[in-house]
């Protein structure tokens, strides 16, 4: 009888071209994405006079550095000559670019699901740590540097040895409020930012499966914040009825035939695993970070930690952590006024979190300015027909185009210093959102409370009586 | 790339933990290009006040011949950015140790000749206690997997892999050239067998 696999097992075997005698693998790549960071690849393959192998299997997209407003004329140089350098690249190697002005432009990790560049079975490489979150339609995703880059781009192939498989199963229902990105900061805090480190982390349970694409994303995305590159969900009818029609998904008789082979991706019972976790969703909270780390995160009903009282290896990081923050011991997180709040990113600039956004913001004022960018032109425009955009202009909030923004802070869109922010983002590190901003991470609907109440609050209290 | 298999040269401590790739390097300087050097953003906002200057408190200020930094554990974690690597190679910088390093930030740093040697948490705390005060004379043996630091020589820890490529100083895109054929049949037969693996013809 065959060992039972895992869908990690399954994913490498299907990609594996050879494996050398020091165990590492030469795997096939399916899709490459490439943005303006992807600049030093290109520039590596140009010094070597190398094509790129595989034209029609690496997609271009402008995010990060992306200008959420005035997009016809950029005013600052260097951000107009990075994008230019992906324009050109993108034209000296044939590559479909997915320009500012496409109506298909976004963020990267959002435009690839959106279009169906992304699909179950595939292996999917970006120079980006977040590449993670197309393990969602249970593809082996992962993130790259630009010497990888550059070696996928003249070859097609990439060099890795295969990571641990680690399972995190989450039984029980969500309670209303409570989120995707609740799961993940919880399991992050759990384990810490190292936690799954080396190991590839597959997400399973009824919670998991109850989640929608745009949750099972979320959750994949955050996999890197949790140490793991590649994180991972078996495809399921969610999946299936997400990606029909999509623009480069299969078509017809050969989307039936696809539909049958991702069936058998999942992880077989009995299959094992090198590290198991198991959460109860019912125990999980709305969720919002204090620190400068993802781990440093607790339910919103909690207060700031005193470092005296947390283990002595993260004590210092602590002190460090509160240091920066401009917070103290035993604070109450809820209340903990802030100064301005962000929505979007490659982990929450999805249509399913500005509708929650928006069920919170309906009918109020915010009291603390923000800013609103979607993953991508396409949920722009979702939103707009659905008159999420209205909900947030009247709210006082400031509705902008799509690209990374003020995650990453590339494009110029910055917290200020000393400034704390609210945010539905990834990081929470020193200088991430600017130099000197305060970052909270929390869901897009935690966001949203905070807008309202110009402090960290529990979005449950605003959405009695309303539907979430 | 030139590869190397011992290094001598000048240790010093930065006892963090989680000294991610946004602290290594913050996000605004990645557009230069990389002819034109990455050593002065290395770690800028910690070791650089407002106006750009070097604070004088910080360690790595006083020390420009530093060569090998002593960090915290899950040095490295965040964001694949190699120009976090660059950045410590353009300081000159040859070896980081640390009990754990970021998955993509290692891989990034083989890549490119820097040294991710992995100690456990004993070991570090020993040579930490050597370093606190003061720059140590550092020797690091990659073939041995051994670094002498002061008085102490301890182990640490790569893959094999990595210690081959380190010492070879190879470049993947040359050896696996040499593995065309291979490519070319997986090509073939992945696409005879799985043909919904291509993006669909749109119109």
């Amino acid at each position: 009888m065959r060992t039972p696999q895992t869908m990690l097992d399954k994913l490498w075997a299907a990609h594996e071209v050879l494996q050398r005698a020091d165990g590492v693998s030469l795997l096939w790549v399916d899709r490459h994405l490439v943005h303006e960071g992807s600049h030093h690849a290109f520039a590596k393959i140009k010094e070597r006079g190398l094509p790129v192998a595989e034209p029609s299997l690496t997609f271009a997209v402008v995010d990060h550095y992306a200008p959420t407003r005035g997009r016809t004329k950029i005013a600052d140089p260097q951000i107009a000559r990075m994008i230019d350098t992906l324009r050109n690249n993108a034209a000296a190697h044939s590559l479909r670019l997915y320009d500012l002005l496409d109506p298909h432009q976004g963020i990267v990790h959002v435009v690839g699901p959106e279009e169906g560049i992304t699909l179950p079975g595939l292996l999917i490489n970006c120079g980006d740590s977040h590449t993670s979150t197309h393990g969602a339609f249970g593809a082996l995703a992962f993130g790259i540097g630009a010497t990888e880059v550059a070696h996928v781009l003249a070859t097609q192939t990439v060099w890795q040895r295969k990571p641990k498989s680690m399972r995190i199963t989450v039984n029980g229902t969500l309670a209303q409020g409570v989120t995707a990105k609740d799961i993940a900061l919880g399991w992050i805090a759990k384990l810490g930012t190292d936690g799954a480190q080396g190991h590839a982390v597959e997400y399973a349970g009824s919670a998991i499966r109850g989640l929608s694409m745009e949750g099972r994303m979320t959750l994949c995305n955050l996999s890197i914040e949790g140490g793991a590159r590649f994180g991972m969900i078996a495809p399921d009818k969610t999946t299936f009825a997400y990606l029909e029609g999509r623009r480069f998904a299969p078509k017809g008789a050969a989307w039936q035939s696809a539909c049958a082979d991702w069936a058998t991706l999942a992880s077989d019972g009995g299959a094992s695993f090198d590290r198991e976790v198991t959460l109860d969703a019912a125990e999980i909270a709305p969720t919002v970070t204090w620190g400068t780390s993802p781990e440093q995160a607790l339910p919103i009903s909690a207060t700031i930690p005193d470092p005296a009282d947390v283990p002595a290896a993260k004590a210092e990081a602590a002190r460090a952590a509160l240091d920066y923050m401009g917070l103290k011991a035993g604070q109450k997180l809820e209340g903990m006024p802030v100064d301005q709040v962000f929505i979007g990113s490659c982990t929450n600039g999805r249509i399913e979190d500005l509708r929650a956004a928006a069920a919170v913001l309906q009918g109020r004022k915010a009291k603390v300015p923000g800013l609103i960018s979607p993953g991508s032109a396409q949920v722009k425009a979702q939103a707009e027909a659905e008159g999420l955009d209205r909900i947030f202009t009247e709210a006082g909030l400031e509705w902008v185009a799509s690209g990374c923004s003020m995650c990453v802070g590339m494009n110029g869109d910055l917290v200020g210093e000393g400034k704390r922010c609210a945010s539905s983002t990834n990081r929470n590190f020193k200088g991430r959102q600017g130099r000197g901003a305060r970052t909270h991470l929390m869901s897009p609907a935690m966001v949203a409370a905070a807008a309202v109440t110009g402090a960290l609050t529990d979005v449950r209290t605003l959405l009695e009586g309303r539907a979430a | 790339m030139a590869g190397w298999s011992t290094h001598t040269g000048k240790a010093i401590s930065l006892p963090l933990a989680n000294i991610d790739t946004d602290q290594l390097i913050p996000a605004r300087f990645m557009s230069v290009p990389r002819s034109e050097g990455y050593g002065p953003y290395l770690l800028h906002d910690m070791r650089r006040d407002e106006a750009g200057q070097l604070r004088a408190d910080f360690p790595l200020n006083g020390h420009p011949e530093t060569s090998v930094i002593l960090a915290g554990r899950n040095f490295g974690s965040g964001s694949s950015r190699e120009a976090a690597v660059y950045a410590l190679v353009d300081a000159g910088i040859r070896t980081v140790i640390a009990p754990s390093f970021g998955d993509i930030f290692a891989s990034n740093a083989v890549n490119n000749g820097l040294l991710p040697a992995r100690v456990d948490e004993e070991t570090w705390k020993i040579l930490q206690a050597t370093t606190k005060d003061a720059p140590q004379g550092i020797t690091v043996d990659i073939k041995a997997r051994s670094l002498t630091l002061g008085a102490v020589t301890a182990a640490f820890a790569l893959d094999e892999s990595w210690a081959t490529k380190l010492i070879n100083g190879w470049d993947d895109i040359d050896l696996t050239r040499n593995h065309g054929a291979a490519i070319a049949a997986f090509k073939r037969t992945r696409s005879q067998t799985v043909a919904w693996a291509w993006p669909a013809a749109t119109d």
